[in-house]
């Protein structure tokens, strides 16, 4: 009888030891003010802040590096103004085109699906129902109305402006236009100018040379 | 087991007997129970929602056209961006709803009086036009709002067919587990009760059972062996010192932290059941040092039309009314009125809790990973995907970053600012292809500084 109290008290003891193993809460530190930060940072929880919260808006007219200011406003109004008159700023080159597809495929693929049809994943799964396909006769969206919807949402879809820069939406409508162009059966015409000039050529032709040149171009930008 | 008990009771007392048959009746009980629970489980898969059929229009076609077409901004029984449309055939005419759905906009710039009411009550929210749509396809979906709401029963038929066989084996698993420890402990049971029958049996027929004599305690003999001391010791010593090293260096490690979270946020339901890009919430982790926590209007992207999971995704652990809730708590800390379907501006902060954590005297960027090197997030976060909690999967050490340098080639392909620099180190080192360390991953000032 004595030895199986032992063993109880044995099996209890080990087992109170791995049960305080908790993974819910972080492990020691050697020296937590080396791991520490001392600055703040991001999403941290600070008392100086409102809320605690690090992560705020920006503040009120303040304009970020690269950003230009869009005018049109979001109403109905503004997106027939953008359906009619905004006008695609990125070249259309080979280049921009996979790199909205890679976007395209990280954001709206998930509904609108790869191939624009409005047969996303999510579509499939019953999840989000409804999705257009961009030759939907009704919507007949342009690139100045694809750029104005992602910029602002429509209905049910939200705003993307929070999830990517002005460069790589229009690098998204380029892509969506393409495919609008596929679903309707019509060819997709990339710009004059970016057929001219396709970077990606010349920059092989002398790389030492071209060096020099781009590094003057740089000091040149700098001092403007 | 149940053997022998049959070979004593055949020779033996009554009392036997009986213990044998309650034995019998514990089994015969489990036995029950098991068979309790299946036709129970077989009953939910085979219950299905009847199908209610009304006239004009042809339901499953109206059904096909309004998922795909008004579905967006309509719901049948509940308003979203627009009006619920269930009834919608009392509140107008047919021939006033095919002008409208096929083009609003004229309707209301014509000054139609019931369109413009409508057009105000929704915030000047213009709905499409759909001229592709004739009058039959109208009817159709018509019929289709008109299926008046089903009751609250048809929770289980309405499930896809996927879902019923996941349910099953997870009920059973834990019920069974239950059962077998029942099994085990009847049987240590039924061996006690054996082991003291005998004994009195063999008390009764004058059996002595033999005492095992009297021997030095292995203690003892153990204290009398100096060299069986001497083994053990140094074997003690190696091998507390082997676990005491592996207690300091495990201080400041992570490995497996799974904090619990404000919010229950499931990756595996968002990233692996409905495979939405990591990217997409974590979109900074393409271009800047963090890979950030998506702000809450990013959940509201679609979160704005799915106010509760689908049947389907609720499992044994989570049930529905638990996930509903969590997208609840995502509505108040927006601030999102879903009967009104609009923000009320009053929202709070969600804290969720920091996982992946590097102490401040180390350098990492998520750009540089994500975008430059093209790593894939797994490749350091772990299978995400299958994770119904989030926990750190790898130990975020020095160690661990620095194999992965040795190993990993450097990607260089369309990249220019590789070209000239994979050429001159290649010829130095005599490969081809260059590992981050070769690149001078390995350098302290790399991240420490």
């Amino acid at each position: 009888m004595k030895s199986t109290l032992e063993i109880i008290a044995v099996v209890a003891i080990v087992m109170s030891m791995v049960s305080c193993q908790k993974d819910s809460k972080p492990n020691y530190q050697y020296m937590p003010n080396m791991y520490e930060p001392v600055g703040y940072e991001p999403y941290g929880d600070y008392p100086v802040f409102p809320g605690g919260q690090e992560a705020m808006l920006p503040a009120e007219g303040s304009v970020p590096r690269g950003w230009m200011p869009y005018d049109y406003k979001n109403s109905n109004v503004g997106y027939q103004l953008a359906k009619d008159s905004l006008k695609n700023p990125v070249q259309y080159t080979a280049e921009n085109l996979e790199k909205g597809k890679a976007l395209y495929g990280i954001y709206c693929a998930i509904c609108h699906g790869d191939k624009g049809n409005g047969k996303g994943h999510l579509v499939k799964r019953e999840k989000i129902l409804g999705v257009p396909s961009y030759d939907d006769i009704g919507r007949a969206i342009t690139q100045g109305s694809i750029y104005h919807v992602m910029y602002y949402g429509i209905n049910s879809m939200g705003s993307y402006a929070a999830q990517t820069s002005i460069e790589e939406r229009w690098q998204i409508v380029q892509y969506v236009q393409k495919l609008k162009a596929d679903l309707e059966g019509k060819p997709f015409t990339v710009k004059e100018e970016a057929v001219l000039t396709p970077p990606a050529v010349e920059e092989h032709v002398d790389a030492e040379a071209h060096e020099d040149a781009t590094h003057q171009e740089t000091t040149n930008n700098n001092a403007h | 087991m149940p053997k022998n008990l049959d070979d004593n009771s055949t020779y033996n007392m009554r009392q036997v007997k009986y213990r044998n048959s309650v034995a019998k009746v514990l089994i015969l009980g489990t036995v029950f129970l098991f068979a309790l629970f299946n036709p129970v489980m077989a009953q939910d898969e085979a219950a299905t929602a009847p199908v209610v059929a009304t006239s004009g229009g042809d339901i499953a076609k109206g059904e096909a056209l309004f998922k795909s077409l008004c579905a967006a901004c309509h719901k049948r029984y509940k308003k979203m961006t627009g009006p619920a449309l269930f009834g919608v055939t009392e509140r107008h005419s047919t021939e006033w709803l095919y002008s409208w759905i096929k083009n609003s906009a004229a309707m209301v710039a014509a000054g139609d009086a019931e369109a413009i009411a409508i057009y105000e009550e929704y915030n000047k929210t213009a709905m499409n036009a759909f001229p592709q749509l004739t009058n039959t396809d109208i009817d159709d979906i018509l019929a289709y709002v008109s299926v008046p709401k089903a009751a609250p029963a048809p929770v289980v038929g309405q499930a896809p067919v996927g879902s019923g066989g996941d349910a099953s084996g997870g009920v059973s698993s834990t019920v069974i587990l239950g059962l077998l420890a029942l099994v085990f402990l009847m049987l240590v049971v039924v061996l006690f009760l054996v082991n003291k029958t005998l004994r009195r049996f063999a008390e009764l027929n004058g059996l002595q059972i033999p005492e095992n004599e009297k021997r030095t305690p292995i203690w003892k003999a153990f204290v009398q062996n100096q060299f069986l001391i001497l083994v053990s010791t140094v074997f003690l010593l190696l091998v507390s010192g082997y676990f005491v090293y592996g207690f300091f260096m495990q201080v400041g490690v992570d490995q497996g932290y799974q904090p619990i979270q404000p919010i229950h946020y499931s990756h595996k339901i968002h990233a692996g059941d409905n495979k939405i890009e990591c990217k997409y919430c974590h979109s900074s982790a393409r271009v800047s040092k963090t890979s950030g926590i998506p702000s809450l209007n990013v959940c509201m992207n679609c979160h704005k039309s799915i106010s509760e999971v689908a049947d389907a995704t609720a499992t044994e652990e989570y049930s529905k009314s638990f996930y509903d809730g969590e997208i609840q708590k995502l509505y108040k800390a927006v601030g999102w009125d879903a009967d009104s379907q609009s923000y009320t501006g009053k929202s709070e902060p969600v804290k969720w809790v920091r996982i992946h954590n590097l102490p401040d005297f180390a350098y990492f960027n998520h750009s540089q990973h994500v975008s430059v090197a093209g790593v894939e997030c797994q490749k350091c976060h772990g299978p995400v995907e299958e994770m119904e909690i989030m926990y750190q999967y790898a130990p975020l050490t020095m160690g661990w970053c620095i194999n992965c340098h040795r190993e990993t080639n450097v990607k260089v392909e369309g990249n220019a600012y590789y070209d000239k620099i994979h050429e001159q180190l290649s010829k130095k080192y005599g490969v081809d292809k260059l590992t981050a360390a070769q690149m001078g991953g390995l350098e302290c000032g790399k991240c420490h500084y």
